[in-house]
């Protein structure tokens, strides 16, 4: 089993993602971009098995899945991406028999050692969001990254230095940056509109955080509407009516 | 729902819960745990050796996007931040575009049929002979009736040459894929306002607070809807989605209205009504910028009833209210909106202001909101509501930019408003039978509201606006089409009344789409989607050579795709030859129409080219100023293909067309598709790229040829853009700066502002016409066609399916929506795509479903008046009722795309286009009509009409057709994709 570091200290840096369930449009930009990204960095191969074949699966280090959710007016179509959340108290590393998953000390990601790795897929049966994927042809266990192989990335411009799923969601939906900050912008957004943990009863503290989907904005929680009274002379037809007012707001 | 989204998940949770328990590590620390010493990792990797920057091609986007290599291959591909269309994102194709490039699906060689049509032989030959056969064919047409060669471009980029090289030839039969697009939004918004939605126009998403999306289902234009939703999500705005499926920008709305598909004429109807009703209109901006009051003649029967009146020196007429008598527009101080006047002359007539008639059309009764809340499937309350939101929303949240300007007039404002409600349309418009005058509702809507290119609202983006309509006619009448010589003018225009019509002395269509005929008289961008029925019926006549780019017509883009492919197989039985005898075809992939095809003329993919997203075609400006970009190749090719526009110069020079050729017939342009973007010019100082221009690069819209404008454009990152001032970006209707640049720019002809037809005269002319008055008149069969759809008033009527079809037979729409990851690129080649959305299933509304006594899973059959699907269905509750929907073209034909013949696109994904029918039933003298807009001859889609059956046998969909071989060249797929990626890793 394997040790946590220890991340109690104060300023510690978590760095993660803060992800608007109000805007993500579930486009698939983070996923596959993600995917361009990862195959050839540090998870370098993702792999596709049959990929032209009946049934085309590959390792993805970030799913987006589509549900309806929610009661009567509320009832909505919800896009939920879903990728590892660097817990801080993350099973999945606790549970690693050889060290190969781990936490960082320095940020908080958690990542997999892949020549430690010995794919026995104990990470994957212990995280409750389905947040690892085996690569079956490489032999071990894939998670995302937090691009940790981009963020302190020298060869790549400071704007650019963000995972790429950030830099790629076209509706901004994507946020990252330290968590353990509360002063930074990712914690103040998190603040102000009341983002929240996956599954907080398992305790495992995700460092992730999901902004929830704003109330919907018709019958009861309507935008304010202009009173829509009948214009023009008392009585006579609709038409009549606006005629008269017509006439007498050009005169 | 969207549960094409599970599949791989699914597949992958299977995997992982065989996950072996059996190896644990032994403990190496005190506490008995192992302490993880965090290895050294290479927090600065470089995979790439060199970043070049070109531009997106999987949808018409057309993002800027930075490419990154290592040693030729490609690793990464991300926006462009500094591009004026995508600032840096990318969506989830573009993102998957390295797969794209290195599809197995990539045609290889040129090819030559062997097989029977269909079958997929053929075999490999050089491209000598490839071009050699080509130009055989082609002068054979030239020579005798240029009208033979049929040249359609389907999703084509590059129009502006592709149109060019049509006219030269001298064939009026051309057009691209605007036909089965949204030709009739296009033409609605350019005759009623001179612009129009998509990449010609855009919220003003900084400052708009309701936005109104009718029918957009994650497409058209991807990226920049999706950061501008993303924009107004920041800053509180209100968005409401039009469109009976809540999928993708519907599911973040703040209001989804699940509206019942082909009503939405009705309900945006009932909106303007309420609006009216209350005075909720922006008098001023009517009076300013529209022909409200313009009077429209009264005279029944008289040749000009309808017309606008008009003094003798051709002035308009209006209503003065101060005199109570008809004088030129600029004499009145107040013009009226409403009362009868006499006209001076005879015979007597009288006219009233064209707002008037306006105002009584969405007045009346039709467009209560009980009216039109029984038809459309939306509360009566919803529409009241809705329509006070967006009053509240110009009027009472109205506010001033502190920016002077003067308008046309010369009359200086020290401020712009601004009303802050905007709209956006799309396919869910433009895919009924009534998607012309609905688009035009939309307009009027957006009018009255004063919303159009004002702060807040909808704004142009340069080149438009242009005029109401623009100048430019289509060529190919009568006489203009001859043997060996050019057209005197483009194939595709804008028809300003009948005797703009491309028929015959007696009304027969003059191009094989019928495209300018009484069938569609306003097809601005022609009818793709005809063509190849019309081609096999001989009707109007028969075609020698058919030539396609980019356009899968035997599959996903046509209707009928059953009865398509057995027109392209029809044998003709006096000559045994194909009815079609020569067809061409170019694509960089193995699509379902390749195996139509006797001669293939393999494309490059988008990394391995030159082109030119040019501003004399569908140009990625900005509102705030014009902006072009180009592609390069940032890639060799390594197979024998060539790209498509440079094949074309080459075809051109060897057939010795006007201007691709020099006076000694040697090519004028030698290098290909890249001299030709440089060295062509369209007019003195035009030419496809408006930047860089002059001999030195300093000049912008007009200047010399510049010998280094693609070096100057590369290393401006693959764009151009340029910054209107501050007092230009709005009210460029009438923004006099703004139309005097734009002329000078060489945007437009002059720069008289830009009137909105509330009320459309061109359209008035042609109802005239039906009535028998004028020279160009229809015949007798199609007169009450004309008279009752070209209604200078926009009207609602029920598309045509559902008005000519049995509502107990048929009792439900069909509709398609794009899935985000697929839309425009038909993904399925793409390893990574593919996974994400392999197969589509028919998604009902639960509690529809429970009446019909079917269940999620169950295999059902789907059938309309036309024929019969078997597909697999879901159930979900944010679906109109009344309404099953699926992704579109997912479904694959077996073999086609070098896909595995049991693939899940072929076995289980399923296309609807088998059940829409191309042609109307016959109707008036055994006269079959396209199923399409009557206006213009969109392709009505979504007017489908189908009933659901619960299905027995295989779980398998239907129908199937016989797998296409593979041709030769293509590899037999990979079983698996890693290593390659792992090479290039820079550890």
């Amino acid at each position: 089993m394997t040790s946590l570091p220890d991340t109690s200290r104060p300023g510690q840096k978590k760095l993660g993602l803060v992800i608007d369930l109000d805007t993500c449009v579930g486009c698939q930009a983070c996923a596959t971009s993600c995917k361009e990204w990862n195959t050839q960095g540090y998870s370098a191969p993702l792999t596709d098995i049959d990929p032209y074949g009946p049934d085309p699966v590959g390792a993805w280090l970030n799913r987006i899945h589509g549900y309806e959710t929610g009661e009567g007016e509320n009832r909505r179509a919800l896009h939920f991406p879903r990728s590892c959340l660097h817990c801080e108290t993350p099973a999945c590393v606790t549970v690693c028999p050889t060290g190969a998953s781990y936490k960082r000390a320095e940020d908080g990601i958690v990542l997999v050692n892949p020549d430690t790795c010995i794919g026995c897929k104990l990470c994957s049966w212990a995280c409750p969001y389905g947040a690892r994927e085996y690569d079956a042809d490489d032999g071990v266990m894939k998670k995302c990254t937090l691009c940790v192989d981009r963020i302190y990335n020298e060869n790549l411009e400071p704007e650019d230095r963000q995972p790429a799923c950030v830099r790629a969601c076209p509706t901004g939906a994507r946020h990252f940056g330290d968590l353990g900050d509360p002063d930074s912008d990712v914690s103040q957004l998190v603040k102000s509109r009341g983002g929240f943990d996956l599954l907080p009863q398992m305790d495992y503290k995700p460092v992730n955080k999901y902004l929830p989907p704003r109330p919907r904005r018709s019958d009861e929680n309507a935008v304010p509407a202009a009173k829509l009274e009948t214009v023009g002379k008392a009585d006579g037809s609709v038409t009549e009516r606006f005629f008269s007012w017509l006439d007498k707001a050009l005169s | 729902m969207l549960a094409g989204h599970f599949a791989a998940a699914g597949a992958i949770a299977a995997r992982d819960s065989s996950a072996s328990l059996t190896v644990m590590a032994k403990p190496d620390s005190t506490d008995g745990n192992r302490m993880a010493d965090e290895p050294e990792i290479n927090l600065n990797l470089k995979t790439w050796d060199e970043v070049k920057t070109t531009t997106c091609y999987m949808c018409a986007c057309r993002c800027g996007i930075k490419v990154y290599l290592k040693d030729g291959t490609v690793k990464y591909i991300e926006g462009n931040r500094d591009h004026p269309v995508n600032k840096g994102v990318l969506c989830g194709k573009g993102s998957a575009g390295i797969m794209q490039h290195y599809s197995p699906a990539r045609l290889t060689k040129p090819l030559m049929r062997v097989g029977p049509r269909g079958s997929g032989e053929f075999r490999e030959v050089e491209w000598e002979e490839a071009l050699r056969t080509a130009t055989t064919w082609l002068s054979q047409v030239r020579m005798s009736d240029p009208r033979k060669l049929a040249l359609f471009t389907g999703r084509d980029q590059s129009q502006a040459l592709t149109g060019w090289w049509a006219t030269q030839f001298g064939t009026p039969n051309f057009a691209a894929h605007g036909g089965f697009c949204s030709v009739n939004m296009a033409a609605a918004g350019i005759y009623t306002f001179g612009g129009a939605f998509w990449e010609f126009g855009e919220p003003d998403w900084d400052h708009t607070k309701y936005f109104m999306l009718f029918g957009v289902a994650e497409d058209h234009a991807s990226n920049p809807i999706k950061m501008g939703l993303g924009k107004l999500k920041k800053n509180g705005a209100k968005i409401v989605s039009i469109n009976p499926v809540k999928s993708g920008y519907s599911a973040i709305a703040d209001e989804w209205v699940g509206i019942r598909p082909g009503t939405d004429g009705l309900f945006v109807g009932a909106l303007i009504h309420q609006l009216l009703k209350a005075g909720k209109i922006d008098l001023d901006y009517l009076a300013r910028y529209t022909n409200a009051a313009h009077l429209v003649i009264r005279n029944k029967s008289g040749a000009d009833d309808g017309l606008i009146a008009r003094d003798r020196t051709g002035k308009v007429l209006v209503l003065d209210s101060a005199s109570g008598r008809p004088v030129a527009m600029d004499k009145a101080a107040k013009p009226a909106l409403h009362g009868e006047v006499k006209l001076p002359g005879k015979p007597a007539r009288t006219a009233v202001p064209a707002f008037q008639l306006i105002a009584e059309r969405y007045l009346s009764d039709e467009y209560t909101a009980d009216k039109a809340a029984a038809n459309c499937g939306i509360k009566a309350e919803t529409i009241v509501r809705l329509a006070g939101e967006l009053a509240h929303a110009a009027f009472e949240q109205a506010f001033e930019l502190p920016i002077a300007w003067t308008d046309s007039r010369g009359e200086k404002h020290k401020s712009m408003t601004g009303r802050p409600v905007s709209m956006h349309a799309m396919r869910g418009i433009s895919a009924h039978s009534n998607g012309f005058h609905t688009c035009r509702s939309i307009h009027i809507l957006q009018i009255l509201l004063g919303t159009i290119d004002v702060p807040g609202g909808f704004l142009y983006k340069p080149p438009f606006p242009k005029a109401a309509p623009p100048g430019l006619k289509p060529a190919g009448k009568v006489g203009e089409v001859n043997p060996l010589k050019p057209l005197p003018g483009p194939p595709l225009g804008f028809v300003a009344g009948p005797e703009d019509l491309l028929v015959d002395a007696d009304g027969t269509p003059r191009r094989i789409d019928k495209a300018y005929s009484w069938d569609a008289p306003i097809a601005a961008h022609g009818l793709m989607h005809t063509v190849i029925t019309n081609a096999a019926n001989k009707d109007p006549y028969g075609i020698d050579v058919l030539f396609m780019y980019m356009a899968n017509m035997s599959w996903n883009s046509t209707m009928n795709s059953g009865g398509i492919m057995d027109h392209l197989t029809k044998i003709d039985e006096k000559t045994g030859d194909y009815v079609i005898p020569k067809i061409i075809y170019s694509d960089a992939y193995y699509s379902e129409m390749v195996a139509y095809a006797d001669l293939i003329l393999p494309d490059t993919t988008y990394l391995e080219r030159w082109d030119c997203i040019s501003l004399l075609d569908r140009p990625i400006s900005e509102p705030h100023g014009p902006a072009d970009s180009i592609r390069q190749p940032v890639v060799e090719p390594d197979r024998d293909v060539r790209p498509f526009q440079t094949v074309m110069l080459d075809l051109g020079a060897r057939l010795g067309l006007p201007g691709m050729v020099k006076e000694d017939m040697t090519p004028k342009f030698p290098g290909g598709y890249a001299d030709y973007i440089v060295n062509h010019e369209r007019g003195p100082g035009i030419g496809p790229l408006a930047g860089f221009r002059g001999a030195d690069g300093t000049k912008s819209g007009k200047g010399e040829v510049n010998p280094n404008q693609l070096e100057q454009y590369i290393e401006n990152g693959c764009y151009w853009k340029y910054e209107l001032p501050e007092h230009m970006r709005y009210y460029r209707m009438a923004n006099k700066d703004y139309l005097e640049w734009a002329q000078g720019f060489g945007f437009n002809p002059n720069a008289n502002p830009v009137t909105f037809n509330l009320y459309s005269e061109v359209m008035q002319k042609f109802r005239l016409a039906a009535r028998g008055h004028g020279d160009v008149v229809p015949p007798q069969v199609h007169r009450r066609r004309v008279e009752a759809f070209f209604d200078p008033v926009p009207m609602w009527y029920a598309p045509f399916e559902e008005a000519m079809t049995d509502a107990t037979d048929f009792p439900m729409h069909a509709v398609t929506q794009r899935p985000m990851a697929m839309y425009h690129s038909w993904g399925s080649m793409n390893a990574w795509l593919r996974q994400i959305l392999g197969r589509n299933w028919l998604y009902m509304e639960r509690g529809r479903a429970k009446k019909l006594g079917l269940r999620d899973g169950d295999w059902v059959h789907v059938t309309s008046h036309h024929g019969r699907i078997k597909v697999q269905l879901k159930l979900m509750d944010g679906v109109n009722p009344d309404t099953v929907w699926t992704w579109n073209a997912i479904g694959k034909r077996s073999g086609a795309w070098n896909l595995d013949r049991n693939a899940p696109e072929a076995k289980k994904g399923f296309l609807l286009n088998h059940i829409i029918s191309d042609l109307l039933p016959v109707r008036d003298g055994g006269y079959r009509y396209s199923n399409s807009d009557p206006v213009t001859g969109q392709a009505a889609w979504y007017d489908l009409r189908v009933r659901v059956e619960k299905a027995d046998g295989a779980a398998i969909s239907e129908p199937q057709y016989e797998a296409t071989k593979r041709p030769p060249g293509l590899l037999r797929a990979a079983m698996k994709i890693g290593e390659r990626m792992m090479k290039g890793r820079g550890q």
